[in-house]
């Protein structure tokens, strides 16, 4: 059976789902809806596995596929199908969606179980997967950007999906507006690749763009204004600076939300687009200095954040800005292919993550303060376990799947022609720092003594198994992701590699960094625990400085919102719109009116009047008929 | 022989002197009875030219205009006995209820 | 000959007109038109529509007017002016309309004043028996549709004279 011939089906399927749990949902019951939402994502997972695996068997000449549905539009010379692509690239991001997306949407079945809203719920999570397959599946820039709009809404949709909490929505307003600077961007590219290429369809603007002559540094020519361009898309999609500040607010919204979009799949949209412009980066070598340094800035800056954070989820939100600052690192320093393999690693061990935190919240009855747990890993032996496996991979330890891709990245930024050294050595930093605040995490929320009273917890207990095995099923994937040569099936090969000796001491630097962490970690929670509170009090200013994660919000508020509030409110709401086109608009019916005030005094209701207006009349029309 | 423009000349004239008289005078009767001198300078108009061309259909016309002026005056002066009734007044300026 | 009698009755009909106006009992005005239906009928008989002349007399001149009449005495007018009562509102009415009328009366006269005269004046007849044979033949219709006018007209005046409707 030929898979290629099915492709259409993957993103319909979830769409067919979020369709009929949409509209019949209300009277469906929660088997029936999870099974819809569950199911019509396992269809798209084994049509992605098998259009996979008949790819792995192509001959190279049959690359990449194409099906090409209909003509979207057709005005003049701008041209655009609706039609998918399957590479490798787009075979790995179809399977990581589709299997996390499918993993997620059983665990959702358990963990959200008591809401009202469940139905909706499973709507907006299919509506998701129909968004993101059409962005890595589309074979053009726009039919890519429809995708790239359709998750923004879905992501606003899902982290206001308690839209009782105003918290919440105005979390995912926050997210909207703040990807929406960043789709300004995008749009600005996408038409500047019109016009320079002619056309929006990768096909054709890869071939052109190969015989673009390379811009130096420093020169922003047009392919480096393109290339920049699509990084600011990218910068909202994938939280980097400076427009990341939506990603820990998105928090509000449920757990599997936070796992499936906010670690996995949306915001790796970003890693994802700059891969697949491969071809423009690679004439921009400006760009691209500025995408591996504004991700290593990325990296370091949120993984300082997350150091002193204590809200369970927020750790793991700047834990993920953090790691998507390495996959722009690894984009950055040329190797693609390594960024998208730390993409499907992270996949991984950050849905792992974030549902073992969800459990974790499960079991405690909503409470996401670890300053309130401890103790938990006799309470939820299964979740502690799954955790521990993540909070490994995620350090880079080695042997688990986040060791071989982080350490390749730090090796692919140490070859990097410009800064590549100290875009290392910021790396080598965030990798201890990520090491110390996980097992942190870890340590404050399963060990040591319970910190939580009977009164705040009435019952803690482990979660059902709709949960606890996409859990198992993710943590077999953080381990074994890691050997599979994903960067050799992209076409990465480490052309400029270093002696083996260089490689192997830069392997030993980043175990060194992760096991640094380790041990920090060690020695402050559980050696010496009151350590921490000491350095604390001690350098009070710049401990306030990262809990208030950098003064940025404010920061935002005072330089940007505040002043487009003051606009909006005095100048275009008062005036514009209060006095200006009301009043036009109010002020043609009073003309209106006023006219007609006037003229009514015509009847008067004497007869004779109305006489003379008949004379009058008659005589005008004789005269003008016997002129 | 009369030449035609005399008849022609004198019904307009009679017909400008009902006009007048109908938004000159403020007694209703009187407005009727402009109307009839009117109505009688168009009958006028119509027999000279009807004797002009030698056709009989401006002496039928003539007819019938005199069927319903005959109409016209019964009802109008009944409205005038109702109106005189509720009004004690035959001054049509006192009937401006339509006005605005 | 004839055209003695042609300005000896139409300037009766005129000043019978002007008269109308210019009675002040409303009783004087009815007789005055009168007189000028008379004169009228008399210019119908000089322009050979005999019949017509007969019947504006006795139609307009003789029931008409005799209606008016009666309801003029129905009303129980009292001998000074009735309606004259207080000052004219509409004054400025008279200013602007006494030069409409005059203009209008120019134009029409400037206009007609070419009217030529055509050769078959002679040939006409408006006797009863010319109108006759082309009212019931040609205007059938109409005729029998003024029946039904007039039965309306009957009972509109009957309803709307009554004290009680």
């Amino acid at each position: 059976m030929d898979f290629s011939n099915w492709l259409w089906l993957i993103p319909i399927s979830p769409l067919l789902g979020a369709v009929i749990n949409g509209i019949l949902g209300r009277r469906l019951s929660k088997s029936v809806i999870g099974i819809i939402g569950a199911g019509t994502v396992a269809l798209s997972f084994v049509i992605s596995l098998g259009a996979f695996l008949q790819m792995l068997q192509a001959p190279a000449s049959a690359m990449p596929i194409i099906r090409n549905y209909f003509v979207w539009i057709q005005a003049g010379e701008f041209h655009a199908n609706f039609g998918f692509l399957l590479d490798h690239l787009s075979g790995l991001m179809i399977l990581i969606v589709t299997g996390v997306g499918f993993l997620i949407h059983v665990y959702s079945t358990g963990y959200m179980h008591d809401d009202s809203g469940f139905y909706r719920f499973f709507a907006y999570l299919n509506l998701f997967m129909f968004s993101m397959l059409t962005l890595v599946l589309a074979n053009n820039y726009l039919l890519m950007f429809v995708g790239w709009e359709g998750v923004g809404l879905c992501s606003y949709l899902l982290i206001g999906f308690w839209f009782g909490k105003k918290s919440a929505t105005d979390a995912g307003k926050k997210a909207f507006i703040v990807n929406r600077v960043g789709d300004f961007g995008f749009i600005l590219a996408t038409m500047l690749i019109f016009w320079t290429f002619k056309s929006v369809d990768y096909g054709q603007v890869f071939a052109a763009a190969a015989s673009f002559p390379l811009e130096p540094l420093g020169m922003i020519g047009t392919v480096t204004a393109i290339c920049l361009l699509m990084f600011v898309g990218a910068t909202g999609k994938s939280a980097q600076i400076p427009l990341y500040v939506w990603l820990p607010d998105a928090m509000e919204g449920p757990t599997p939300v936070s796992a499936l979009i906010h670690a996995a799949t949306m915001v790796t949209a970003g890693v994802y687009m700059i891969a697949r412009s491969a071809s423009l980066f690679d004439r921009a070598p400006g760009a691209l200095l500025v995408v591996a340094c504004v991700g290593a800035g990325t990296a370091i800056f949120a993984a300082s954040i997350a150091l002193v954070q204590t809200d369970i989820k927020k750790v793991l939100a700047y834990s993920t800005v953090s790691q998507l600052g390495y996959m722009f690192l690894a984009c950055g320093a040329g190797a693609y292919a390594v960024g998208v393999f730390h993409l499907m690693t992270h996949a991984f061990f950050k849905a792992l993550l974030f549902l073992g935190a969800g459990s974790v919240i499960h079991g405690m009855g909503g409470i996401q303060d670890i300053e309130k747990m401890g103790g938990l890993r006799h309470k939820m032996p299964w979740t502690f376990r799954t955790f521990l496996v993540g909070t490994l991979a995620i350090a880079g330890i080695p042997g688990l799947a986040g060791f071989f891709s982080k350490d390749m990245i730090l090796a692919a930024a140490w070859e990097s022609p410009n800064y590549g050294h100290i875009l290392w050595a910021v790396g080598l930093l965030t990798a201890g720092f990520t090491s110390f605040y996980m097992f942190r995490l870890l340590i404050l929320t399963f060990f040591g003594e319970a910190r939580y009273t009977h009164h705040d917890v009435h019952h803690v207990h482990e979660s059902p198994a709709s949960m606890l095995i996409p859990l198992v099923i993710l943590a077999i994937g953080s381990i074994g992701g890691g050997y599979l040569n994903i960067p050799g099936y992209l076409g990465f090969e480490s052309a400029e590699s270093a002696s083996s000796s260089m490689e192997h001491l830069l392997m030993a630097a980043s175990i060194a960094a992760a096991l640094t962490g380790l041990a920090v970690a060690w020695l402050f929670y559980v050696a010496r625990p009151e350590w921490p509170a000491r350095i604390a009090s001690g350098a009070d200013a710049f401990y306030s400085i990262l809990t208030h994660k950098y003064y940025i919000d404010e920061i935002y508020d005072a330089i940007i919102v505040l002043p487009l509030l003051v606009t909006s409110r005095e100048f275009l709401w008062k005036i514009v719109d209060t006095l200006m086109i009301d009043g036009t608009v109010n002020g043609i019916g009073q003309v209106i009116r006023s006219s007609a005030d006037g003229l009514r005094h015509m009847q008067s209701g004497y007869v004779r009047t109305y006489a003379a207006w008949i004379l009058a009349g008659g005589v005008l029309v004789i005269a003008w008929f016997l002129r | 022989m009369i030449p035609l423009h005399w008849y022609l000349v004198l019904a307009a004239v009679l017909f400008l002197i009902g006009v007048l008289g109908f938004f000159l005078k403020r007694n209703i009767i009187t407005l009727l009875l402009s109307v009839e001198i009117m109505l009688n300078a168009v009958n006028l108009t119509f027999v000279a030219f009807s004797s002009q061309h030698g056709l009989i259909s401006g002496q039928i016309f003539v007819f019938f205009v005199l069927v319903v002026a005959a109409a016209e005056a019964a009802v109008g002066l009944a409205l005038v006995i109702a109106m005189f009734r509720n009004r004690e007044s035959l001054n049509v300026d006192r009937s401006n209820l339509l006005k605005w | 000959m004839i055209q003695i009698l042609f300005f000896f009755f139409a300037a009766l009909a005129v000043g019978a007109a002007i008269n109308v106006l210019a009675q002040k009992h409303v009783l004087y005005s009815s007789l005055a038109l009168i007189v000028m239906l008379t004169a009228v009928s008399a210019l119908f008989i000089l322009l050979q529509a005999e019949f017509l002349a007969v019947i504006n007399v006795i139609v307009y001149a003789g029931a008409i007017m005799v209606l008016f009449v009666f309801v003029i005495m129905l009303l129980n007018l009292p001998a000074d002016p009735a309606g004259e009562d207080g000052s004219d509102r509409l004054r400025w009415l008279k200013l602007i309309g006494i030069p409409l009328g005059i203009f209008l009366l120019l134009m029409v006269g400037a206009t007609v004043w070419n009217v030529s005269n055509s050769t078959n004046a002679t040939q006409m007849t408006g006797t009863a028996q010319a109108i006759g044979q082309s009212l019931f033949t040609d205007y059938l219709l109409p005729f029998e549709l003024t029946s039904l006018l007039i039965l309306i007209a009957l009972m509109g005046a009957v309803v709307f004279a009554k004290k009680d409707l």
